[in-house]
């Protein structure tokens, strides 16, 4: 949207009330509401996810909120000193498993909205038609990785050459 | 810029890229956004019992050992949809400075008193018509090193829920007449007045007591699902 520009309201609507930055003190606001496992750790299923969100420098961000968002539970997990996160997930059903991430950190005027697949979604991208939509040199940001430890990895890029992609929605 | 199918009304949100705004150098995306082509069927919600809060959640007055110092004001309004429609049973969470201007978290390192009765942050869920009401004490204005002699005006950071994820948001609430909106790159951030006074509360007779605290009064409207605007290139923009 360039600057000054008003967008046309249909007759009865409200106008939204704009987003702001989180800022640097999120922490005091967001962190009681503790939801890092959306299903209990060491349950049927359970696996950890772990990343790390990072700015244009490489630099981790200390002062982020993530929030997971799926249709069966959702989760926030704030960021350490580091920029590194975790949460405890589940496989989603379907067949191109998927959890939605929102990033809310101070430096964002807003939430950036990113998708979490599975692994194994890589050889069904032809049948998701999000993953399909996305440019395929930067598909690979949204895929989790198996580490060693037998943990899911999702780091978040902000900037930089490997940027995380982030949706329109 | 041409518009897709949808609602022709639009996000007001500001661009990420907001280069008054400092900290936004290294953290807002520079590659173009995705459309989300699957928004509309995604079932993700959030699912808040009514025991997650306490009634003295809402009061941020009450101190361990007495009550906060400053301006107490009753903060009140509605979490509503774009067309009007109440939300209920969502969360609301608010966190901001103590009456001097300072927050109560370690890297806040202005030279401005820390009261021991005042945590600053506070929580509620909105009734059946979308209500909710804080007590709380009127926030100071603060220096920040974003520019030289920066002072944010005094704001209240609300988080809200909507029903969908789509229309999950986080702003400020402004007071009304502070003459540092002006100046602030971030209430600036969002570029048209119009939808910039959407985050400046009204005082409020009704909710101000006689005797004991101000009212002011700020409706939150949270968008659904949303057209978004392209840029001739293809690329999506904001």
């Amino acid at each position: 949207m360039r600057a000054g520009t008003e967008q046309a309201i249909p007759a009865g609507g409200l106008i939204p009330t704009p987003s702001q930055t989180v800022g640097p003190y999120l922490r005091i606001g967001m962190e009681w509401l503790g939801a890092k496992d959306l299903v209990a750790p060491g349950s049927a299923g359970a696996v950890p996810l772990v990343g790390a969100v990072t700015d244009g420098d490489g630099q981790g961000v200390p002062d982020a909120v993530l929030e997971l968002w799926t249709p069966g539970a959702w989760g926030r997990s704030l960021t350490g000193d580091d920029g590194s996160y975790s949460f405890t997930v589940a496989r989603p059903e379907g067949s191109s498993p998927h959890m939605n991430m929102f990033v809310f950190a101070r430096g964002l005027v807003r939430q950036v909205l990113t998708r979490i697949y599975f692994p194994e979604v890589a050889e069904t991208v032809r049948v998701d038609p999000v993953l399909a939509s996305v440019p395929a040199s930067r598909r690979e940001t949204l895929i989790a990785k198996w580490d060693l430890a037998g943990s899911l990895r999702f780091d978040v890029r902000l900037q930089g050459s490997d940027e995380t992609v982030f949706f329109a929605y | 810029m041409t518009l897709i199918a949808g609602h022709p009304e639009l996000r007001i949100d500001p661009d990420y890229d907001s280069p008054e705004y400092r900290s936004s150098a290294k953290r807002a995306p520079r590659q173009p956004l995705v459309l989300l082509a699957d928004s509309l069927s995604d079932g993700a919600r959030p699912v808040f019992g009514e025991d997650l809060v306490r009634p003295t959640d809402a009061d941020l007055t009450l101190g361990p050992l007495g009550e906060a110092q400053g301006q107490r004001i009753n903060v009140s309004g509605r979490v509503l949809d774009s067309e009007g429609r109440p939300v209920a049973g969502q969360l609301v969470e608010l966190w901001q400075a103590n009456a001097a201007g300072r927050y109560r978290h370690a890297v806040d390192t202005h030279p401005a008193p820390l009261d021991p009765n005042f945590t600053g942050t506070g929580r509620c869920l909105t009734g059946p018509d979308g209500a909710y009401r804080f007590v709380t004490i009127a926030p100071g204005s603060y220096p920040w090193g974003n520019h030289p002699n920066a002072w944010r005006p005094a704001h209240l950071h609300f988080s809200v829920f909507g029903r969908l994820f789509t229309e999950r948001l986080v702003t400020q609430m402004y007071f009304p007449g502070d003459p540092l909106l002006a100046f602030d790159p971030i209430y600036n951030s969002v570029r048209s007045k119009r939808d910039r006074e959407r985050m400046v509360s009204s005082f409020d007779w009704d909710t101000t007591e006689e005797g004991w605290a101000l009212g002011y009064r700020f409706d939150i409207v949270v968008a659904g699902h949303l057209a978004t605007p392209f840029e001739e290139s293809g690329g999506v923009g904001r």
